[in-house]
């Protein structure tokens, strides 16, 4: 899932406070997974603005809505009267979503609640880990299943780096170090030969410094 | 066989070579390097010159490297992949050369997280076994990394980093043939206080034949006190110091330390010239060169 928390509350105030009508629009997918923009986080966000808002002595109206995903148009149209009543939209989704959303309604104010994190996963009950960075060129049958671009710290293909101690990364005593992951899985595996293998350098044009991708699916062009 | 530095030349005659450090200034203060410079020149048969280490901005490698050459001396120029990508790499390797520089230590690089700048964005193009087959075709096949034929390709001797005291264990012995194969020549360790586990690797590497292929610098920091010792076990990553060498720079005077970190050190390089695979000492004194020369002589290398 695309992983995501809500901005402080004070730069959320900051970027509502121009305007009188406000929407907040959740987003039942992701975000709603990790706990930062599903209905529930709609409904807390608006009683902590309408209580910011009142002990500032000002009146702003504020109308809560979640759809399924504001990354899809087939679901964006479910938030169209209730952005025609309002004059900004405060939408609780994934920088895609936000997008989505600016794109769909190109003379509507569109504010982003959330700063999105990463690909992740909840790996235990509140704890949500990064480990995919969208690289395009997938090595995970190389690295037992542990992508070592995304969770080392120095994106080591030929790691690990001097700093591994007890399994963790040296930036952070709580972070596992992937390369040692990777070579508890490859010896579980009986894989570890795989890492004699000089890896070369990596194509990172299919990864963002190609510039912005596209995907592109011709049999799905109408 | 043609030598590509006096270094590698040492090396190749099976002396017993020294190297020592030069951390660059953190300003454009030329007078730092010369001071550095004086202090090492008659006691190390090279000197390592950091890259911006520990992710803290100094003046360039390149530019200290330069800065030696120019004294006469022969720098081993450390570049980080921390910080350029691979077009500059490159770039910076042909510059570096055509400067009279002739050894380079690849590494990774400190991660920028420990540095002054933590907000910086790295960059980790390649990592340092790239950076390693890199320079190797650079000098080998004299192409770049496209292909294309250089005109004046850059001959340098091939240095890289190995921690025997990071874990996996296991798997340090792999990660250093990973580096011979991509192209180290030579290879300088990280601080030795654990000889234990020192000897454990260094055995391992010989049953390997790995030392047949590269040469090894043992890597010593003289400990200045017992402060510093605790300091860079628990802050220093990657950095294995005993209890019983903290216990024992606690055990003297605080104004005995300094002489007790010296004594240890020459104690560890006496262990180092004794063991097979073993072909040299890489003498780090953080910002305390002036012990270099005490070490140097009293260990008898000069």
């Amino acid at each position: 899932m695309i992983t995501a928390s809500q901005k402080p509350i004070n730069e959320i105030i900051e970027l509502v406070e121009p305007y009188k009508k406000l929407l907040i629009l959740g987003c039942g997918t992701c975000v709603k997974t990790c706990f930062a923009g599903g209905e529930d986080e709609v409904a807390v966000l608006a009683s902590a603005l309408r209580l910011s808002f009142k002990k500032m002595a000002r009146s702003i109206e504020i109308e809560e809505l979640t759809i399924e995903r504001q990354c899809e148009n087939e679901f964006i149209q479910e938030a169209s009267p209730g952005i025609a009543r309002n004059d900004a939209v405060l939408s609780l989704a994934c920088g895609a979503g936000v997008q989505a959303m600016a794109k769909r309604f190109a003379k509507e104010v569109v504010l982003p609640g959330l700063n999105t994190t990463f690909i992740g996963i909840q790996e235990s009950p509140g704890i949500f880990t990064e480990e995919c960075s969208g690289c395009g060129d997938c090595s995970l049958a190389t690295f037992g299943g542990v992508c070592p671009v995304t969770r080392c710290a120095k994106k080591l293909l030929n790691g690990p780096c001097g700093g591994s101690q007890n399994g963790f990364c040296e930036i952070d005593p709580n972070t596992q170090c992937a390369w040692h992951l990777i070579i508890e899985r490859l010896t579980t595996l009986g894989q570890l030969d795989n890492l004699k293998t000089y890896i070369p350098p990596k194509n990172w044009n299919t990864s963002l410094s190609g510039g912005p991708r596209k995907l592109i699916r011709e049999d799905h062009i109408i | 066989m043609k030598t590509l530095s006096n270094l590698h030349e040492k090396l190749t005659k099976g002396e017993f070579v020294v190297t020592g450090e030069c951390g660059p200034p953190r300003g454009a203060n030329k007078k730092v390097i010369d001071r550095k410079i004086s202090l090492l020149k008659r006691f190390v048969d090279a000197i390592n010159v950091t890259d911006n280490q520990t992710a803290i901005v100094r003046m360039s490698s390149i530019a200290a490297s330069a800065h030696l050459v120019a004294a006469g001396l022969e720098p081993v120029m450390q570049m980080v992949v921390r910080d350029r990508n691979r077009i500059a790499i490159q770039s910076d390797i042909m510059g570096a050369y055509s400067l009279g520089i002739k050894n380079i230590l690849c590494l990774s690089g400190d991660h920028q997280k420990f540095g002054s700048q933590p907000d910086a964005m790295n960059v980790f193009d390649i990592d340092s076994v790239n950076l390693i087959r890199t320079v190797k075709d650079m000098r080998d096949k004299g192409k770049d990394m496209s292909g294309f034929d250089l005109d004046v390709a850059p001959q340098m001797f091939i240095g890289a980093a190995a921690n025997p005291f990071a874990d996996p264990f296991e798997y340090r012995v792999i990660r250093l043939a990973k580096k011979i194969d991509a192209g180290a020549d030579f290879i300088q360790t990280q601080c030795i206080y654990n000889m234990d586990r020192f000897k454990e690797w260094i055995r391992r590497a010989n049953n390997e034949n790995l030392t047949d292929k590269v040469y090894i610098l043992g890597g010593v920091t003289p400990l200045r006190s017992a402060g510093m010792a605790r300091y860079m076990n628990n802050k220093v990553a990657g950095m294995d110091i005993p209890e019983t060498i903290i216990k024992r720079m606690d055990g003297v005077d605080k104004k005995n330390q300094a002489d007790e970190g010296i004594k240890i050190c020459l104690e560890t390089i006496e262990e180092l010239k004794g063991l097979k695979g073993v072909h040299g000492v890489h003498i780090m004194a953080i910002e305390w060169e002036e012990a270099v020369g005490t070490i140097v002589k009293q260990a008898g290398l000069k």
